[in-house]
């Protein structure tokens, strides 16, 4: 058992269990958190398996601001209780039934290949150099630019679609 | 990793965490002082000598409080708010270096940094992100209309802020071809980053009083309208810990300022004084950390004891309509500075201030124009 | 030493229960956040994966961690349209349970 073990071990049960906060809670307001926690657990895996600036990334657009624009929709709304009782009955042990299929699928053609291919070990990340940014700043630039480009369009048709959706027309009630 | 590092770690952290603290209690004195003095008053002066007591007889005064929780307030977020509150502004500074001169200490070479890493800048941005939980889950939590308008007019103001924040951000790296605090301050010793980028340091400075909420962006706590915004449930200890939070992130940003754009460490070198040069060859870094830190908290103050606050439709239209695309100029006058720099004649280094100086004019004509209060709109 | 078996088996199980978050809840919000829920274990095996790739090549290979800055940049405009329709439909419905969105007009 080393240090990095242990640390997994405890980061990967935290993130399930708050995934099972999100999936479980009651309260809107505390599914959002439960998710900021689960997104901080995994940035800390990206900073294990050495990628801090994905890991900076995650924490700044996930963390401080796709969420904080759920809790503001959500507090705006005033939709922080959640109703009880469900319309279609069956639905959710259907759902369970149909996630537990998922999961042995994933976990069957996992371990069929982990018997055949020699799996890698990872050890923790200790390269902390400037250059290794430089260089994934350099891929993105020149091998990657195309989709940056793209991704910045599609930013900005987000950022007009966004306004127009929400936008009231002139003369109608607030 | 050894026991070594962990327990260097730990004291290097808990010694800042403490210097916070007290900081926090002298800046209130500071602040209480200096408006006092700016609008012909005297200030707290009774308790000890010239007041200095002051901050000790108000931790008495708070710890003492009773607490009460609302009725119907979510007991749980109530609690950890100022908690979460708090945290962000503690951890932020733990990448920013203060000094460069490292020292022996117990057979360990100690160096003036808690934690050096390579993506300092954006350990600061992502922190400063998430800064925001904290005021709206303690709006949101006390159950009370005003508290929740300030949660939500904090959190609106500071992603929009948070932009030309980390876009300001961005011109500093490009100057300074790296993102680890160190490189960023080393880079500034053939000039420092205010002279180079005046502007960007101005969008900083505004952007960082919008994220901390001071005046003229404290919206979110603005008395007149919302009875105190998010923290009007808080009383006590609970009440001290928000307002600690407020001001140490208040120091937090006056250090990053000092390390991105004055300089940080660096000033006229004092080691060769005789008798306690060799000890000034230690400590001279953190001392002009903590002048450069000085002087920077009195410009807040200043700015607080002088301009009203702005109205909130034009708060946001400001940081929409003239920070972001300012900044934006500012990141493609920068990187042409650099090329023509690099390409053509070193000279050409000084044409990024002067043409971030225009960019920073036409920017106030903008502001003119857009923001003025027009007579025809009005009845 | 963790092996990246144990990095795939965390980011399946956490993409399952965002699919079961988004099969049993009924809340649009929720089932949106169990959306992003999955990206994000999708994301965690893009690095763990970039991370043995380049234990493999002895050299630094970012294809996967720029992979993960894509999605996260889709993931930000995905939001941003995401919210906006909820809050439009909020307006006419008074809801945001997804059974309630059952008629396309009104």
């Amino acid at each position: 058992m080393d240090f990095t073990l242990i640390l997994f071990i405890i980061l990967a049960v935290t993130a399930v269990a708050t995934a099972a906060g999100l999936l479980l809670s009651r309260s809107a307001v505390y599914a959002a958190l439960f998710l900021v926690l689960n997104f901080a657990c995994v940035a800390v895996f990206y900073l294990i398996l050495g990628a801090p600036f994905v890991a900076m990334a995650q924490v700044t657009v996930y963390a401080g601001a796709i969420m904080v624009l759920f809790l503001f929709v959500i507090m705006l709304l005033g939709v922080e209780k959640l109703p009880k009782g469900d319309v279609l009955p069956w639905q959710r042990p259907l759902a369970i039934v149909a996630a537990a299929i998922l999961l042995a699928e994933a976990g069957f053609l996992l371990f069929e290949r982990a018997r055949t291919s020699s799996l890698l070990a990872l050890p923790g990340a200790e390269a902390n150099t400037m250059d290794s940014l430089r260089e994934m700043a350099t891929v993105l630039f020149n091998q990657y630019l195309l989709p940056f480009e793209v991704t910045s369009i599609l930013l900005l048709v987000a950022m007009v679609g966004a306004i127009v959706l929400t936008k009231r027309e002139k003369g109608e009630p607030a | 990793m050894t026991l070594g590092n962990v327990l260097e770690w730990l004291i290097k952290g808990l010694v800042w965490v403490l210097i916070l603290l007290g900081g926090f209690a002298y800046l209130t004195y500071y602040e209480r002082r200096a408006l006092a003095r700016i609008q012909v008053r005297i200030g707290p002066n009774r308790a000890g000598p010239f007041g200095l007591l002051q901050p000790i007889a108000d931790a008495i005064k708070l710890v003492f409080k009773e607490e009460f929780i609302p009725a119907r307030a979510d007991k749980l977020l109530f609690i950890l708010a100022p908690i979460i509150t708090l945290t962000p502004a503690l951890v932020i500074t733990a990448v920013v270096p203060f000094g460069n001169e490292p020292f022996l200490l117990f057979g360990r070479t100690i160096t003036w940094q808690i934690a050096d890493i390579n993506v300092g800048v954006l350990y600061i941005m992502s922190i400063a992100s998430i800064a925001v939980y904290g005021i709206v889950l303690a709006g949101w939590s006390s159950n009370n209309k005003y508290a929740m308008l300030g949660g939500l007019r904090s959190t609106a103001q500071m992603i929009s802020y948070e932009l030309a924040l980390g876009l300001s951000f961005v011109t500093v790296i490009l100057l300074a071809g790296s993102t680890r605090m160190i490189d960023i301050v080393e880079a500034q010793r053939q000039g420092w980053f205010l002279l180079l980028q005046p502007v960007g340091m101005a969008i900083f400075l505004i952007a960082t009083l919008a994220e901390v909420n001071r005046a003229p962006f404290d919206m979110p706590e603005a008395e007149q309208e919302l009875a105190a915004g998010y923290h009007s449930e808080y009383g006590g200890m609970k009440f001290a810990l928000l307002f600690m939070a407020e001001y140490d992130k208040m120091i937090a940003i006056c250090t990053i300022a000092a390390a991105l754009f004055f300089g940080g460490y660096l000033g006229p070198d004092l080691s060769g004084l005789p008798v306690v040069g060799g000890f000034l060859k230690y400590v001279q870094g953190p001392i002009y950390m903590f002048l450069k830190v000085f002087i920077l908290l009195f410009g807040m103050i200043w700015v607080r004891a002088t301009l009203p606050r702005i109205r909130y439709d034009r708060l946001m239209a400001f940081g929409w309509k003239i920070l972001l695309p300012l900044s934006l100029a500012l990141i493609f006058v920068t990187a042409c500075g650099i090329l023509l720099a690099q390409d053509v004649d070193p000279l050409f280094r000084w044409s990024i201030p002067l043409a971030s100086l225009v960019a920073g004019f036409l920017a106030i004509l903008g502001m003119y124009q857009t923001l003025r209060r027009k007579e025809h709109a009005r009845a | 030493m963790i092996p990246l078996t144990y990095y795939l088996v965390l980011s399946a199980i956490l993409f399952t229960m965002g699919a079961l978050g988004v099969l049993i809840r009924r809340n649009a919000l929720i089932i949106f956040m169990s959306v992003e829920l999955m990206l994000n274990a999708a994301n965690l095996a893009f690095v763990a994966f970039a991370r043995s790739f380049e234990l493999t090549t002895g050299q630094p290979v970012f294809t996967g961690q720029l992979f993960v800055f894509f999605v996260i940049a889709v993931a930000a405009a995905e939001v941003a349209v995401g919210l906006a329709l909820i809050v439009a439909i909020f307006r006419t419905k008074h809801s945001i349970d997804v059974d309630q969105m059952s008629s396309l007009k009104g």
